[in-house]
């Protein structure tokens, strides 16, 4: 009798195991996180920064700055130039001079080169750069330490190789640089978004004038650093910090060759209006409200896994984030369920603690924004179901949100939120979930969980989606084309399609 | 005796597979190379864009579904269509003021367009889609795919030829058009969709309307539902070319401008004009036991 006791008693004990499939994943009853946080020691930051022109830091013109703020701890972190014309003017001459006189005309393994040492500096201060970037942009340590700065330094290696090698990729045709590149990058990805149009704009033979977001500028001017370190020619890479203003001055510039901007929709066709008319080239890699389809006979744990991922990834800033969940409706409670106790999970706090899933959110501005998009989604009659996770006193925090009771018109169905706020429709038929996947005005990424291939390829061909993620969500690599149909852009950057809107093409 | 009077064709549209008036009753004198009157043609409105719109919207699914290798096999018969009517169309030529081995050279180059562009239709993807060796556990790769409802302006000049040089490589991409002809010389695109109508090509992939470019400019570049705008003309003013660029900014659309000066160089044609008319997907999917 005493055995069985102690039997009983263990088996007790094990109901509380979290990979139990009849309980809720209860991790905090079992144990408890310790603080991990990463120390900021080897990081240095300036108290200020100039712009960097011509191969060293400038004061700007108008010796105007902005404060850069740390989202954690809303602290100051440093203070950036402000871009003006003048600024602007500088920028654009050192990069045409560098064009004309050194860069056009070096031999393109040269080219390659230099930009294969870019790769390799990447990586060898690649725990300062994650640790300015968590810093910088709030997010977690653990994404800018293994995702952002790993595939920045990826892109550089990718496109170094390309330099000499651009005969190849384009069949039948010759290709040229541009010129000068104004490059104009959002604060969601900093470094890897500067990887991303520096890269293939280097390899290609352009030179380059880039402007960094102003709330996540320090990474692009560490960059800046490693330019100088590398030895790259003056003039080759430019960096100027500002606002929108100042990048509304790069793109009206009349001595820049080509446009390559991401952001917002609505910032995108100010810019297109704005290019109407003369002969420069622009991609841009605008908004999105990714569609993520999951099917009766999807992997219902991969599948919640890969929703979370989806939506929750970055602190939900990332314009492909699968923000639109459409499941099929037999395994719809279920799946709210799951991803209910998976949000239950999840640690909201420090961006530089080791274990956070979710950090802040990047600016004041935004944080409002989607406590609006959350306000608003109550006002028009959906459910609404955050976790009850703690979040820190100080800073911008964002509970993990999800959405249910949504129409296909739901202004937070339609409109892009840029923050962990996700809503879930739900659909019979395929045709019906296609139907509503693409009834959208954005076509950037979507996902598509089965366990038939014949399906995903069927209704991967029919979602006007730029990217499709079959099974899984939020993969980048160099090597694969990345943009949106209709109004998520125009254009690819990444993989051989990537060097295209870098180049001119004659016989 | 008396002589025989001739039957006057009546130009009319060319939409949804069908050959209606233009709605708005309107109509323009088309001159021959003499200055005499030849026939009344359309002066489509905005009502007409608007259901040339609709016609290539509904077919863009259809279209685009059919395997490369029908849309090949399409090409081609609109190629022997054409063949079978060369002397209706040189004779047209003619009247606008060719010379008759100009008129002749110009057909047999748009037969000779048809075909290269024919040959295409199964082959682009393979030219321009790639396999993408990611550093995961992924099979990734991408493929060109038509971007849906081009709006196209065809040439002014060449009025055949530069039709089909601009209708042709977005038809072969799974692509529907609405295509506004020539101006001055509107006949042969008439001309043209009989052609159309007579070869396999499904009502609808090509919508040819006639009327005033200055007019229906904003019709033809504000469309919500169209994915890209196609216009050729080498010299169009400045102003013009900037409002279509500014137009297509409320929906993003393709703005793809191509001055050509002679369609007849074997440069105008190429698949990047196909390419011009296509999105790139890529589609990632884990590879694992």
């Amino acid at each position: 009798m005493a055995e069985e006791q102690e039997t009983a008693e263990q088996v007790e004990e094990e109901t509380f195991k979290p990979s139990s499939p009849t309980s809720k994943l209860n991790f905090k009853d079992v144990w408890t996180y310790d603080d991990a946080p990463q120390s900021t020691d080897h990081a240095k930051i300036d108290d200020q920064y100039g712009h960097f022109i011509d191969g060293t830091f400038q004061e700007p013109v108008k010796g105007r700055y902005l404060p850069s703020i740390n989202p954690a701890t809303e602290e100051e972190l440093s203070s950036i130039a402000e871009g003006t014309q003048q600024d602007v003017d500088k920028a654009v001459k050192s990069a045409r001079k560098a064009y004309t006189k050194i860069w056009s005309k070096i031999d393109a393994s040269e080219r390659g080169k230099y930009v294969f040492r870019l790769a390799r500096l990447i990586q060898e201060r690649a725990r300062e750069f994650a640790i300015i970037e968590s810093l910088d942009g709030g997010k977690p340590i653990r994404e800018s330490r293994d995702v952002d700065i790993p595939l920045a330094a990826a892109h550089f290696f990718y496109y170094a190789g390309w330099a000499d090698k651009l005969d190849y990729a384009f069949p039948g045709k010759k290709a040229h640089s541009l010129g000068v590149a104004g490059q104009i990058i959002p604060w969601n990805f900093p470094l890897l978004m500067l990887a991303w149009k520096v890269a293939p704009a280097l390899a290609t033979g352009n030179t380059v004038v880039l402007k960094p977001a102003e709330t996540t500028s320090l990474t692009a001017l560490k960059f800046a650093e490693l330019c100088r370190d590398a030895g790259l020619p003056e003039g080759v890479v430019n960096i100027v910090t500002g606002t929108g203003q100042t990048g509304s001055l790069i793109v009206n510039h009349e001595d820049v060759d080509k446009i390559a901007f991401t952001g917002s929709t609505e910032v995108g066709k100010i810019i297109m209006k704005s290019l109407a008319g003369t002969d420069k080239k622009y991609t841009l890699e605008l908004g999105g409200k990714g569609p993520n389809i999951i099917f009766e006979d999807a992997p219902v744990d991969q599948a919640v896994e890969g929703i979370i991922n989806a939506i929750f990834f970055n602190q939900g800033h990332v314009c492909c984030a699968g923000s639109r969940l459409l499941v099929q409706e037999g395994i719809a409670d279920r799946i709210i369920q799951k991803l209910r106790d998976r949000m239950e999970t999840l640690i909201v706090g420090d961006p530089l603690d080791k274990n956070t899933d979710i950090g802040a959110i990047n600016s004041e501005q935004q944080y409002n924004k989607i406590n609006e998009y959350l306000e608003l989604g109550v006002n028009e009659g959906a459910e609404m179901y955050q976790s009850s996770c703690t979040l820190p006193e100080q800073g911008y925090f964002c509970r993990p949100t999800l959405f249910t009771n949504v129409s296909q018109s739901s202004r937070i169905v339609r409109e892009e939120i840029f923050g962990p706020v996700l809503t879930i429709q739900t659909f019979r038929t395929a045709e019906e979930g296609i139907e509503k996947a693409n009834n959208t005005a954005y076509g950037l990424a979507g996902g598509v969980w089965t366990d038939k291939g014949s399906k995903i390829f069927k209704v991967g061909s029919k979602i006007r989606n730029g990217v499709v993620w079959a099974n899984t969500y939020n993969h980048f690599d160099p090597t694969s084309p990345f943009g949106g149909y209709k109004e998520s852009g125009k254009g690819r950057e990444g993989g051989l399609q990537g060097l295209y809107p870098y180049v001119k093409l004659e016989n | 005796m008396s002589n025989r009077i001739e039957v006057l064709k009546t130009y009319k549209t060319y939409i949804g597979g069908n050959f209606p008036r233009t709605e708005s009753g309107r109509y323009y004198k088309v001159y021959d190379g003499n200055g005499n009157i030849l026939a009344n043609a359309c002066q489509c409105s905005r009502k007409d864009v608007r259901d040339a719109v609709v016609a290539a919207r509904s077919t863009v699914e259809g279209w685009s579904n059919r395997t490369a290798y029908n849309r090949g096999q399409i090409l081609y018969r609109i190629a022997e269509m054409l063949e079978t009517r060369k002397a209706q169309f040189i004779e047209e030529l003619e009247t606008i003021g060719y010379k008759s081995k100009g008129a002749k050279a110009e057909v047999n180059d748009s037969i000779d367009r048809l075909i290269y562009y024919a040959g295409w239709a199964d082959k682009y993807q393979q030219v321009f889609g790639t396999i993408n060796p990611v550093a995961s556990s992924h099979f990734n790769f991408s493929m060109p795919e038509p971007t849906g409802v081009v709006n196209v302006w065809a040439p002014e000049e060449q009025p055949l030829l530069g039709l089909i040089s601009v209708i042709t490589p977005v038809i072969v991409g799974g692509n529907t058009c609405v295509v506004l002809a020539s101006e001055q010389y509107p006949l042969c695109a008439v001309s043209f969709a009989e052609v159309l109508n007579s070869s396999d090509v499904p009502g609808g992939v090509v919508n040819i309307l006639t009327g005033f470019r200055e007019e229906l400019l904003e019709h033809m570049t504000t469309h919500m539902d169209v994915n890209a705008f196609f216009y050729t003309d080498p010299d169009i003013d400045q102003d013009q070319r900037k409002q279509i660029d500014e137009n297509g900014a409320l929906n993003l659309k393709h703005i793809v401008r191509k001055p050509v000066e002679n369609w007849q160089d074997k440069e105008t044609q190429s698949p990047y004009f196909i390419t011009e008319f296509q999105e790139t997907k890529t589609t990632w999917h884990p590879v694992g036991y």
